[in-house]
């Protein structure tokens, strides 16, 4: 028989990944996105490779990597230290890292567009009205680089619900902790649970498919009006 | 050049790619002061330095208060000068209607409770835009926009206002729609106004000052009429060479219908009733409208002939055949200047050199704005 525990255990566990890791990645991917627009320093395209590494990057790659940070002799594991532990790899809190890095193109890509689209001049503007650069980012740079930041947040959401590779390489499979969808559904294949496999790949499916519909919908809806 | 209450005291110097720019200047802290001159003469680069948007090395005092000075090291940043930028097209905030455009700067400025603090009645009333408060800035027109981008400017309560070209990316029929708002601004307020242009005709009709440019120098900074009257500088040599003055109205002919107007010097006369004993209008004629005569001619069509003294005789670059004469009105030569352009063969005939007094024909004088 079905065990709906189970099954829902996997989901509500990939929706607080990519809840989390969503937050995260606007809090670290909005400054680099504004800065890989602004800024006039020549060596800021290599930033931007950088940022866009796991791309093209293999997520085994870029999971060895984040494994070897994370573990106990890495600055993970010295992080890990100084609250008693041993290493960070392993855990929910890992795959929080993890999944910021592997999405953060998907977010900052849309977010440095929007920036750069509207140019110096509302922000020149704003400083004439005297407002301060913070103050003219959160009234005129943020409002206008709303759908950027909206295609941003979905893409790194569903990218992080997506991830499989990076997962694998330093979260495991660890029931409620590091376990999300796609490590599941490749554990029922592999155990030959075709029901729970079909039942969770279909609803990704759904999923997926709504996301992209809701998010061409919305961004048609706001991108247009004063843009 | 110290800067004082009444005064804007100027001076950049800098190099942008290939292009040096050095310029010093003063202007009244009253009034509309014009940065003119052919595109690339670094015009707009000077409104910026003065906005704090770009910086070369410099020095600038606005009204007593310093905002920038190298010697001081000090550089006020854009968003803690007192100054209104309109830019050459409005970049009104599109996320925002007009209202919260308008108000985006008001909000941000320091609440000054004294009596020249500008009202947001009076700024939408007296820029025409009360109908489009509610409205997104997309569904305005160029001209419209433009407006609110003025009163956006002048809430946010500079003590100087920056005009950068605002008139530039509008098509004809904008602009005169647009122009005499800003006249009234003009006529109305006493903010100063640095207005940036490479249209005479708007600088003919809006300045009282001029500053000069050409190639990141200033050739000349002066009263419009003053300017427009010196030999030594390129505007009496342009084609369209013309004279602003300042007249007020004295009398109206009902009968013929025709206005009398004082300008110092003389009296002009212009067909139509063009307003009450005592306002003021502002008056161009151009130099090809106007001719000598060594005695007062009995028998001519045209009313206004004024006597005048010659300040100065000209020739034109690359013409042999036609030289610029500017005069005085008055038989002293002390009244307002105009210019007139005429062939050299008449200027030998007559002899019309510096110090005769002549009689200056005016064939046509336009009224361009309503004056200050």
């Amino acid at each position: 028989m079905l065990d709906f525990d189970e099954l829902w255990s996997p989901i509500r566990l990939t929706l607080e990944l990519a809840a989390i890791s969503t937050v995260a990645l606007l809090f670290v991917g909005t400054p680099i996105a504004w800065w890989l627009a602004r800024s006039k320093a020549r060596w800021k395209e290599a930033v931007a490779t950088v940022v866009a590494l796991p791309l093209v990057l293999p997520p085994t790659v870029m999971g060895f990597y984040l494994l070897i940070a994370l573990g106990p002799n890495g600055p993970g594991g010295w992080l890990a230290g100084l609250f008693g532990g041993r290493s960070l790899a392993f855990t929910f809190e890992s795959l929080v890292i993890g999944s910021v890095f592997y999405s953060m193109p998907f977010v900052v890509q849309p977010i440095r567009n929007a920036f750069e689209a509207f140019g110096d001049r509302p922000l020149e503007v704003a400083a004439t009205l005297r407002a301060s650069p913070w103050d003219a980012f959160w009234s005129v740079a943020v409002p206008l680089a709303r759908p950027g930041f909206l295609t941003g947040a979905v893409l790194g959401f569903a990218h992080t619900v997506g991830e499989f590779g990076v997962v694998l390489m330093i979260g495991g499979n660890i029931p409620g902790e590091t376990k999300v969808l796609s490590v599941a559904i490749y554990d029922y294949v592999e155990t030959l649970q075709w029901t729970q496999a079909h039942i969770l790949a279909g609803g990704m499916l759904v999923f997926s498919f709504a996301v992209i519909l809701s998010m061409m919908l919305i961004e048609k809806r706001i991108g247009r009006p004063g843009l | 050049m110290r800067g004082d209450e009444a005064t804007i005291s100027a001076a950049f110097a800098g190099t942008l790619g290939a292009f040096s720019l050095d310029v010093a200047f003063d202007a009244p802290m009253r009034g509309v002061t014009a940065l003119f001159g052919p595109s690339g003469c670094g015009k707009t680069t000077i409104l910026r330095c003065m906005a704090g948007l770009q910086r070369l090395s410099g020095r600038l005092t606005v009204g007593g208060d310093t905002w920038q000075d190298d010697a001081a090291r000090k550089f006020r940043k854009p968003h803690e000068r007192s100054v209104g930028y309109v830019f050459q097209e409005a970049s009104l905030f599109p996320h925002l209607s007009v209202r919260r455009n308008l108000l985006y700067g008001a909000r941000r400025s320091e609440r000054t409770d004294k009596a020249g603090a500008l009202e947001f009645a009076d700024i939408v009333g007296l820029l025409g835009i009360g109908h489009l408060l509610d409205r997104a800035p997309v569904a305005l027109s160029g001209g419209e926009r433009q407006r609110v981008a003025v009163g956006r400017a002048l809430l946010s309560q500079p003590r100087l206002l920056l005009m950068d070209e605002p008139l530039a990316a509008l098509d004809r029929i904008a602009k005169d729609e647009i122009l005499p708002y800003f006249e009234a601004l003009h006529e109305k307020l006493s903010i100063p106004i640095v207005y940036v242009s490479h249209d005479l005709a708007e600088v003919e009709r809006l300045a009282d000052m001029l500053v000069l440019l050409d190639g990141g120098r200033v050739l000349a900074a002066g009263p419009l009429s003053d300017l427009e009257a010196d030999p030594a500088l390129p505007l009496l040599r342009m084609s369209e060479a013309a004279v602003t003055l300042e007249g007020r109205i004295t009398a109206i002919d009902e009968a013929y219908a025709l206005t009398s107007l004082s300008v110092p010097g003389g009296t002009l006369i212009l067909p139509g009733r063009r307003g009450g004993a005592g306002s003021y209008r502002r008056l161009r004629i151009r130099a090809s409208d106007v001719s000598f005569a060594r005695t007062r001619p009995l028998d001519s069509t045209i009313l206004n002939c004024l006597p005048a003294r010659i300040l100065s005789v000209s020739r034109q670059n690359g013409d042999d055949a036609q030289v610029n004469v500017v005069a005085g009105l008055g038989e002293d030569g002390a009244g307002a200047r105009i210019v007139g352009r005429i062939t050299r063969k008449s200027q030998e005939a007559l002899a019309l050199v510096p110090g005769v007094t002549i009689f200056a024909q005016i064939k046509s004088v336009a009224l361009i704005a309503s004056g200050a």
